[in-house]
Order: structure tokens, then sequence, then C-alpha cells
């Protein structure tokens, strides 16, 4: 099996997942963090994604679906360039988190789950992200920002502007 | 970057080494690092437990049973290899303590994970981290290459003939991962369901072989007690809970952040001193103590109450997680209810029908109460329906999702009541939840 010489994967991330299945005692420990760095890659778990993945793990497709629909930041459909994921949990809603929300959505003219026209950014209501203390906090792909107000999520927001105003120049 | 805060009541142990760059092994050196390592590996196993049972240290997960006990149900003899597991899924609302190990100290958690592994017999080690959690996998990931590098992993660990590897693993977003079953499923790479118990980890676990699952917490607080010794830090803590517990504040206070505080401490004072009392000048109305899931405690209730497992549960709450969400005389109770359990609702596996169907019918009912559409025997049913869920499923997401919510209803029924016969919600502005 030649997986490695057609990857459909970047090199780098191909020669991740060559490690990534050796790795551990059984290969199929690999899927989980596997399925989420080629989300990474590729944007999203097309069909292209998942034949690939099971081919390595040796595993079905079937077997691979099954485990991808289970895990919440697994998506089988585009998001924008920045994914815009805002905490509403209690925590952060009892600190603004839903003004946040709200906000963008006006802001992007999206709603949960949409992608701006350009591709650009893409929002998400998410449950809880671990920051609890700062809150209210969004995460940006991986990125947290944390102890928002609306004037900091303004200011995040235009920052991801300029930076992909910057890589689209720099192509 | 999240910010690090700091009260004179604090007692240090686990944190000590944050916002003092120990995430590099050199600096980690200078600070007394891998000496705890060093001195288990002298020692032997029954030392290490002997210690850990003398600490009084209970699991930091939530479930709070003794760490020392539970790495001495491990059996001695095994065919098969034991395993230790990091459980650093971190995902409990209130609950942020974890991050703030693994962003400032990662190789405590290593130490910890290779003494655990000495004291069953393990070879391996998983460390585990939500998938959310990309940064701090990455902190996590180049400590272990750094400590491979120096030896301190490896075949021969610091020139000795014991072999130790740990092994970073990402998840991709679940909260039932965090519980120990459904965490080794998705680590053979499944979907993170949970598993019937008996048989327990520590003899059917990982791959089949014998497992420790600790809380990353707990673990990064092995090496210190291993260092101070098991007695000096039992005397830290309370009667029966051991050392200190980094607590999460978050919610309604002026100075929410994570603050080390002895085991015992009284939550009155934490929530009015320590985190700088309610924002805004306004009135405490309720404290969630220990994470999303632990029933909500009054004001009145909290006056006494000392924060430790033991305590806690005797005030009709848990001690969880430690995240403390403290809320003003603002927050609709049944909004938050309703909040609390679509939370649970989003987050059941599916695996059991209590949980699975119990989940969605209370965030219904509770949908519906805050829409003003509710009816007076809602609020028995509502009661009803979660105190059915408790104990019927495999794992405790489903008494996770009915503990708070019976709370709920037990000690604001005025303010249930205050929204029917289509009655607008007195305080809140957000009618529905959208998260599906």
């Amino acid at each position: 099996m030649s997986v490695e010489t057609m990857s459909i994967f970047s090199p780098k991330t191909a020669a991740r997942f060559d490690a990534l299945v050796l790795k551990y005692p059984v290969r199929r420990s690999a899927l989980v963090p596997m399925l989420l760095y080629a989300q990474d890659d590729i944007g999203y778990l097309s069909d292209a994604v998942i034949e690939e993945v099971a081919a390595r793990i040796g595993i079905t497709p079937l077997d691979v679906r099954n485990v991808a629909t289970y895990y919440s930041m697994l998506r089988f459909k585009p998001a924008g360039k920045y994914n815009i994921q805002v905490c509403t949990n209690i925590s952060c809603m009892l600190r603004g988190g839903y003004d946040v929300f709200e906000h963008l959505e006006e802001e992007l003219g999206i709603g949960h789950k949409g992608v701006t026209p350009d591709g650009l950014f893409s929002l998400e209501e998410v449950e809880c992200i671990g920051a609890c203390c700062w809150a209210p906090a969004i995460q940006v792909n991986y990125d947290f920002h944390d102890d928002l107000t609306i004037e900091k999520v303004d200011q995040v927001l235009a920052s991801y502007r300029v930076k992909a105003e910057g890589e689209t120049k720099n192509a | 970057m999240p910010k690090l805060v700091s009260h004179p009541d604090e007692v240090k142990i686990v944190s000590k080494r944050f916002g003092m760059g120990a995430a590099e092994l050199p600096r980690y050196m200078e600070l007394g690092g891998y000496e705890a390592t060093k001195k288990a590996l002298a020692q032997g196993p029954e030392w290490i437990v002997a210690e850990m049972k003398a600490s009084g240290l209970r699991g930091r997960g939530g479930a709070g049973f003794p760490t020392g006990l539970k790495w001495s149900f491990v059996p001695k003899q095994s065919a098969k290899p034991k395993y230790v597991l990091v459980n650093g899924d971190e995902s409990e609302p209130g609950t942020c303590k974890d991050h703030l190990i693994f962003l400032h100290d990662p190789h405590a958690v290593i130490e910890g994970t290779i003494i655990a592994g000495l004291a069953i017999g393990a070879k391996t080690g998983f460390i585990y981290l939500r998938g959310e959690y990309r940064y701090l996998i990455e902190i996590m990931q180049k400590a272990v290459d750094d400590a491979y590098a120096a030896g301190f992993l490896g075949k021969n660990i610091f020139g000795t003939e014991t072999e130790f590897q740990v092994i970073v693993q990402s998840g991709a977003g679940a909260y039932e991962v965090g519980e120990e079953s459904a965490l080794m499923e998705s680590l053979e790479g499944k979907r993170g369901v949970p598993r019937i118990k008996p048989p327990f980890p520590a003899v059917v676990g990982l791959y089949g072989g014998p497992t420790v699952i600790n809380n990353a917490e707990t673990i990064a607080s092995v090496p210190h007690i291993l260092m101070m010794g098991g007695s000096a830090y039992a005397a830290v803590g309370s009667e029966r809970n051991g050392g200190t517990r980094l607590f999460g504040i978050s919610g309604h206070v002026n100075r929410p952040g994570i603050y080390e505080l002895p085991m015992g401490y009284n939550l009155h004072k934490m929530i009015f001193e320590v985190a700088g009392g309610i924002r805004g000048g306004r009135t405490l109305k309720a404290v969630v103590p220990g994470g999303s899931s632990t029933p909500v405690l009054l004001p009145a209730e909290i006056v006494n109450l000392g924060m430790d497992f033991d305590q806690v549960g005797k005030a009709g709450s848990m001690l969880g997680s430690g995240g403390v969400v403290v809320l003003d005389d603002t927050v609709c109770m049944v909004e938050f209810a309703l909040r609390t359990i679509s939370f649970y609702a989003h987050e059941s596996c599916g695996w059991c029908i209590p949980c699975r169907e119990g989940t969605d019918w209370l965030k219904k009912s509770l949908t519906r109460f805050h829409a003003g559409f509710g009816t007076m025997k809602d609020i028995d049913n509502i009661q009803y329906l979660a105190e059915n869920m408790m104990g019927r499923t495999f794992c405790p997401l489903g008494d996770a999702a009915a503990m708070p919510t019976i709370g709920f209803v037990k000690k604001f029924r005025k303010e249930f009541e205050d929204h029917l016969d289509g009655k607008p919600c007195p305080y809140a502005k957000h009618l529905e939840v959208a998260l599906v």
C-alpha cells in the first residue's frame, strides 16, 4: 500500500502521519489526533481525507466516519479561514458570552455555523473551552482570546483581517 | 494569555512554579526539577505508594478517590502491559485549572506520570489533553521531547535499568471523554462511549491492561508530595483531605482566577476576600461550588462551609473539580438551569437511554418553561425526570446532568413559579439557547 506516495496531505502532514501510526501499542490509537491534524491540513474531513485516513490506520472508511461523527471539533464541511468559536457556557455566559456571540453575528452577518461569503470567517457557538476564569473567551482556530469586551472583540476581528490581507499581498 | 492572580492566603505547592518559565527544562532544573523522580527511583514503589497514602491526596478530577489507594489496587503481576493515563481532557464548565498546569509546569506532569508508572510497574504513560488545548499540547510535547533528550524518558531513565515512555495525545472535542472509561475508548481510536464497570481500569483498562487514570492536577501534585513528604502535605489540608487545591473562581466576582488554597478553606472567604467579592457591589445569589455538575448552594449555606470533599458533600453538593461559579442577583436561575442542561444534552454520548433522552427532555421542558409556557406540573415533572436518570447510566454524565437540575428546582422553586402563566422572564434576555 503506497498511501505515502499518493497522499492528499501536504508532505509535512504525510510525514507526521507516517510516524504517528507507529507511536502507539495499537495503530488505531492514532485515529483521533490524525483526524484533527488532517482537518487542519485540508480544512475539513472530505471523502478523500476519510479514505486515506482509513487506509493509513487499516480500518474501513465507515469505521472512520463512525468515530469522526462523535467528536465536536471535527467537521465535514469547510469552515472559514478563521473559525471563531464563542463559548457561551455558564462562566462565559455570566460575563457576557452571549453579547460577544451576538455582536459577532451582527459584525459578520452570519449565524451559528455560518461562513462569510468571502470565506474569511466562520462563526460557531461552542461549549466550555477551558478559559472560565478569564471569561468571556473565544478561540479563533486554536488561538485563545480571553477577558473580552466588545471593543476587544472588534480589535481581534480587525487583527485577523489585517493578517489575511498581509497573506494575500505576499502570495 | 490567561492572567495569573495571587492572594496572601494561598499555599503554593502545585502552582509554585507558575509564571517562572518552568516549561523550559533548564529553568525547571534550577527550580528543583526531577529531584522527586530521582528520589522515587531510589526508594522504590512501596515507598511511593506509602507516601501517597500518607499524603491524603484525593483525585482532583472530581470524584475525590484517594490516589495512593487507587495505585495500590493495580495487581503486581500482569500478563498484559500496565499503563498510566493522565486525564487532561478538562471539560467540566467552570474548570480551567489544568490549563495553567500544562502552560506553566508541563515537566511536573511528566514527573508525576513517571512516578505513577514506577509505583504500579508501568513502562508507558499517556498524557491526554483536550483537542481545544492545541497550544498546550505543543508545550507538553516539547517538554516530553526535552525530557527524552535529557535521558529522563526512554529505555534507561536517569541511567538506570528502568524504562519509561510518554505519549502526548490530543482529543477532538468531547466532554464525555473526561470520564475514565470513555477516555480509554478515545485513546484506542474509538467513539468515546463509557465501558461498564466492573471490571475497573486498575484491573482491565487501556488495551486490556491494568491502568491507573489520574487527573492532571493529581499527577502534577505527586512530585511535590514526594519532595515535602506525604504527612507534611496532608497537614496543609483538612481532615481526610490532604493538601491544597487549585480553585478556579469564575463568574460575578471582582478577581476571578485560579487560586491555590488549602483543602477545607472557607467558601465565603474565598468569594468575598480571595476573589474580591461580588462585581459591581451587587448581592450574591448562588454558588455552584465544583463545576457545572455540582448542585447549587445558597448564600446562607456557604457561610461556614469548608471546601473539601466531605464538608461540601455534607452540605448536599460536591467539591467536584474545584470550579467555583459565582452568581449575582441579576441571574435568572431558570435560564442558568437551561444553559446547564443544554450543555449536558449536547454532550451526552447517547449510549445510555436515561441520559440521552433525559437530558433532551429536561432541555425541552426548561426551554418551554423559560419562555413562559410552563405549567405548575412541569416543575415536579422536571424533578421527577431528573431523579429517574440518577444511577441508571454506565457513566456519571447522567447524574452530572440530573443533580444540578434537581438542585435548581428545589432551591429556586419560587423563581420557576414566577415564570408560569406566560409571564415574561423577570431577568433574562436570551429566551432560547442557540446551540444544537
